[in-house]
């Protein structure tokens, strides 16, 4: 038994510790955000924050994540209610197929966390650990952009 | 119908040409899309194999549709824009319309979504499909009111009409009103009068995809679901020896090892479970090898060396002189379809029936393999599309399919999910072709081109199902079924030969394919076919062949075309990325163009490039794109764009990075490490697309447009950077910068 922090919840989980975390969060917590790629660290289409910081849940085994504070796609926000990042995503059409979009927006979303008026390349480099086969890459960029715009607009209204 | 005219559109752009087709391959004259060439009714799009219209379309008593498409969503956006289509022509508001996509047990067939045909076919279909049921509801409401249908108008899902008539579609629908076989004409809504098609329609299935909702048959979970995983061979063909299972079947959670000869598999409750069983499993097992893969250093001289079918697709005038200015080898790696999410299904199996959830190109072909496998009644099998990440081809989607439903039918009644593991996807799906195309070209004394010639070496490019010896799994069991006999896709699209005959205007020209019955590795469908090396072979000539002439690389090609859509194209790029008054580039930095029209058939695309070369280590990096479509009618202009810059920046990943690596035995490519794409730091610095509408002309396909013309002017303007003509893709940074030394030396010497 695990104790995990998965979006706000309490959850504890039955899988053996050495499971990733990964194979957790969608077979037992039956999330869908996280999704499998490659299982070996090199896609990103699993990434998730831990603590704020993206990881690749494909290769991180739950037991190191005991109290930590794990936050998947579905925490941003949900379809009638996206997130900024989602909405901006939303508005810039900024999918092909889509798969690789998940772990787009997470590692986004530490980035914003971090840097919330990004350049270009702040943009480029912080997803440079993600691959999309589409060819969605203008419109990645496009849409973190958005979302960082939307943001400050966001919090300038709230002043 | 807009066959017919785009084949002559190719006969005019060309001149006379001499189109020979040999019997043999007539034989197969099967279509990419599986589609019948020949017209049986003469009915519009997909209308043809299936009349029926609620074969296409429901309207239930509440006045809302269900549309029906034998096509599957593939990350290319075929959902909105059939969605579109219909909305348009029923005149009913978008949220009202329902669209239920590939399913064996629900919609007609359409074959493989495959080769752009999709809007074409289904969305043709669709389009008359919905005008005819929209005049038969106004038909319907003139009988019952007693009025003129001239009188009458439909909007909104509502027949209005003089003194208060008023009914709504729910009112009208009867059983059996739309159980009529389609008219050949329709009454078209004018483009000019359009309120949905030609619109930017958001896309209906992004917001799902963007907040974790179940987007994806990988996504999916079945009441009593287990997980299995497969042990593939080591090799192609390897034959399984023997296995210690026992150890696995103990391990807590395995539910079942399962072998049929080659084949073994295994399923568990969890899918981690699933997977160290699986890995287990594979150290326990003895295989025997035999497979001989080329001399990867040297594949195009191999693949020339290959027994080959030799076609002339094009001989006009006099293409035979004494001597050629260039005289050229071109060639191209296998390359991987590359699917992000590595392919998956789910298949549930009882007493004598069995249903598999996947997401493959041909729902039809898939369950007609299925069943021959099984050796099942083809209506005991049925096979539901659900999405699955972008395949652009045939990836392991099919087989994905088999592996599922190989180890449903050891464990009946329950559902089993197979995801293949990234070693799996990467050694074992069937390659975009290795190929060589040879040419041969000459200037005459006023500057344009006098002969011309161009061959090329493919294997097939078309080995989907139908045949159950085209899934892995099949071949691999005690029983086999033995690989089928190559396809050699046809002209005018054709395979390897595709775009292979240029939409120049010369008139001494020959073309020939070598098809090659010989499948050294694994290979099948990928974006563009032959189109991708083809046009990058006769673009990257055309530029030097404008520099022998000392013009303008635009203008050299302008001065070879009638084709009006291609000129058009031609110029709107130029134009807009300001061709002619371009400034001498800083060193390290250049210019590339390139055009094409896909298959000669489809959407006209070209592109202008700016890149920049790093001269430390050879990365090319593209700072500007710009390019320009003409897909005749568009349906979504957003859609469009999506495509062409997706198409752009794929190209660029193949262009610039890719190609399958093996040795004597196996495939050793199988991680994203020894496959490198594209990653953000390349991505182009800025892309602009232009779609010029052509409102009223038919749908042409835009999805495989863009990636010929990248790929040749990422060579052109690598040859204006660094004075090389690179011809052997990829153009790795590698390749680049020893050209850049070579060039150096040459100067300094
Ligand atoms: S699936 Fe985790 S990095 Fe690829
Ligand atoms: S949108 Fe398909 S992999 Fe990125």
């Amino acid at each position: 038994m695990t104790t995990l922090t998965v979006n706000g919840i309490g959850r504890t989980v039955s899988s053996t510790p050495d499971t990733p975390l990964l194979y957790v969060l969608r077979d037992e917590l039956e999330l869908n955000g996280a999704k499998f790629g490659c299982g070996l660290g090199q896609c990103g289409a699993c990434a998730v924050l831990v603590d704020g910081e993206p990881v690749f849940s494909c290769i991180t085994p739950v037991m190191l994540l005991e109290g930590r504070d794990i936050r998947t796609l579905e925490g941003l926000g949900t379809a009638e209610a996206p997130g900024p990042l989602q909405a901006a995503f939303i508005e810039e059409q900024t999918a092909q197929c889509g798969y690789c979009i998940a772990g787009m927006i997470m590692r986004a979303q530490a980035l914003l966390e971090r840097i919330p008026h990004p350049g270009d390349d702040d943009i480029l480099t912080a997803l440079e650990p993600q691959l999309c086969r589409c060819g969605t890459h203008m419109r990645i960029v496009r849409a973190v952009r958005r979302a960082a715009q939307n943001m400050a607009r966001a919090s300038e209204a709230g002043r | 119908m807009s066959h017919a005219i785009s084949r002559r559109d190719v006969l005019r752009g060309t001149g006379a040409l001499v189109l020979a087709f040999s019997l043999s391959r007539h034989a197969f004259a099967l279509t990419e899309t599986g589609a019948s060439e020949t017209a049986l009714r003469g009915l519009p799009g997909s209308l043809d194999s299936t009349p029926l219209l609620d074969a296409w379309i429901g309207i239930d008593a509440g006045g809302n549709a269900t549309i029906f498409t034998g096509k599957a969503e593939l990350g290319q956006g075929i959902k909105t824009a059939l969605l579109q289509v219909a909305a348009e022509e029923l005149k009913l508001p978008l949220p009202r319309l329902t669209l239920v996509t590939a399913d064996t047990g629900r919609t007609p067939n359409e074959g493989y979504t495959a080769a752009s045909h999709s809007v074409q076919e289904s969305g043709t279909a669709i389009r008359n499909a919905a005008a005819q049921v929209r005049e038969i509801l106004i038909g319907e409401a003139a009988r019952r009111a007693g009025v003129g249908i001239d009188r009458l108008t439909a909007r909104a899902g509502v027949v209005t009409g003089p003194d208060g008539v008023r009914y709504g579609y729910g009112q009208l629908v009867s059983d059996q009103l739309l159980h009529v076989d389609a008219q050949p004409t329709s009454i078209l809504t004018d483009p000019r009068d359009f309120t949905v098609m030609d619109r930017p329609v958001p896309r209906v299935d992004i917001p799902a995809k963007v907040t974790g909702g179940a987007a994806y048959v990988q996504d999916m979970r079945l009441p009593g679901m287990v997980h299995g995983r497969i042990v593939r061979p080591p090799s192609y063909g390897a034959l399984l020896l023997s296995v210690d299972a026992g150890p696995v079947e103990a391990m807590p959670g395995v539910i079942k090892v399962v072998r049929d000869g080659s084949f073994l598999g295994v399923i568990a409750d969890k899918e981690w479970t699933a997977i160290q069983a699986m890995r287990r499993l594979a150290a326990r097992a003895q295989w025997e090898e035999t497979a001989q893969l080329p001399d990867e250093a040297r594949l195009p001289e191999a693949l020339m060396a290959l027994p080959s079918r030799d076609q002339t697709i094009l001989d006009v005038g006099q293409p035979d002189v004494p001597s050629y200015a260039i005289n050229a080898l071109f060639s191209r790696p296998y390359l991987a379809h590359g699917s992000i999410g590595p392919s998956c299904a789910i298949a549930h199996a009882d007493d004598d029936a069995l249903t598999v959830w996947t997401h493959t190109q041909g729902v039809y072909p898939l369950r007609n393999a299925l069943a021959t496998l099984f050796g099942m009644p083809q209506e005991k099998v049925r096979c539901i599309h659900v999405e699955g990440a972008g395949c652009y081809g045939q990836n392991g989607a099919d087989d994905a399919g088999a592996d599922a439903a190989m180890l449903a039918r050891a464990l009946p009644g329950r559902p089993v999910r197979v995801q293949w593991m990234r070693e799996q996807e990467h050694a074992w799906e069937p390659f975009g072709p290795g190929m060589a195309a040879h040419i041969r070209a000459t200037l005459g004394p006023d500057g344009s081109i006098a002969a011309w010639q161009h061959e090329v070496w493919s294997q097939s490019h078309m080995m989907r199902p139908g045949p159950p010896g085209t899934l892995l799994a099949a071949r691999d069991i005690a029983h086999p079924f033995p690989p089928p006999p190559p396809v050699d896709l046809p002209m005018p699209e054709g395979g390897g030969d595709r775009n292979a005959i240029p939409l120049y205007v010369l008139p001494n020209a020959r073309a020939v394919n070598h098809f090659l019955p010989e499948m050294p590795l694994r290979g099948s469908s990928m974006r563009s076919l032959g189109g991708y090396l083809n046009v990058f072979a006769i673009e990257s000539t055309m530029d030097d062949l404008a520099r022998l002439a000392g013009q303008d690389p635009v203008n050299f090609r302008l001065r070879h075309l009638k084709d009006e859509r291609a000129i058009a194209v031609i110029t709107t790029t130029a134009e807009r990325f300001g061709w002619k008054e371009r400034p001498r580039p800083p060193a390290g930095s250049g210019y590339g163009f390139g055009f094409a029209r896909y298959k000669n058939l489809e959407a006209y695309c070209a592109v202008a490039l700016e890149i920049a070369i790093d001269q430390d280590t050879g990365r090319t990096v593209i700072l500007r794109a710009v390019a320009a479509v003409d897909t005749g009618q568009v349906v979504n202009p957003d859609g469009v764009r999506n495509q062409i810059e997706g198409g752009i920046v794929q190209a660029a990943s193949w262009t610039l990075f890719e190609g399958v690596r093996f040795d004597r035995r196996r495939v050793t490519s199988v991680d994203w490490a020894a496959y490198p794409i594209l990653r953000f730091a390349h991505v182009p610095r800025a892309v602009e697309v232009h779609v010029i509408d052509r409102p009223g002309l038919p749908f042409l396909g835009s999805g495989e447009a863009a990636q010929g013309p990248t790929g040749a002017a990422l060579a052109n303007a690598i040859r204006d950077v660094t004075g090389a003509r690179l011809r052997a893709l990829p153009l790795d940074a590698a390749k680049v910068q020893a050209a850049m030394l070579a060039a150096s030396f040459k100067a300094a010497r």
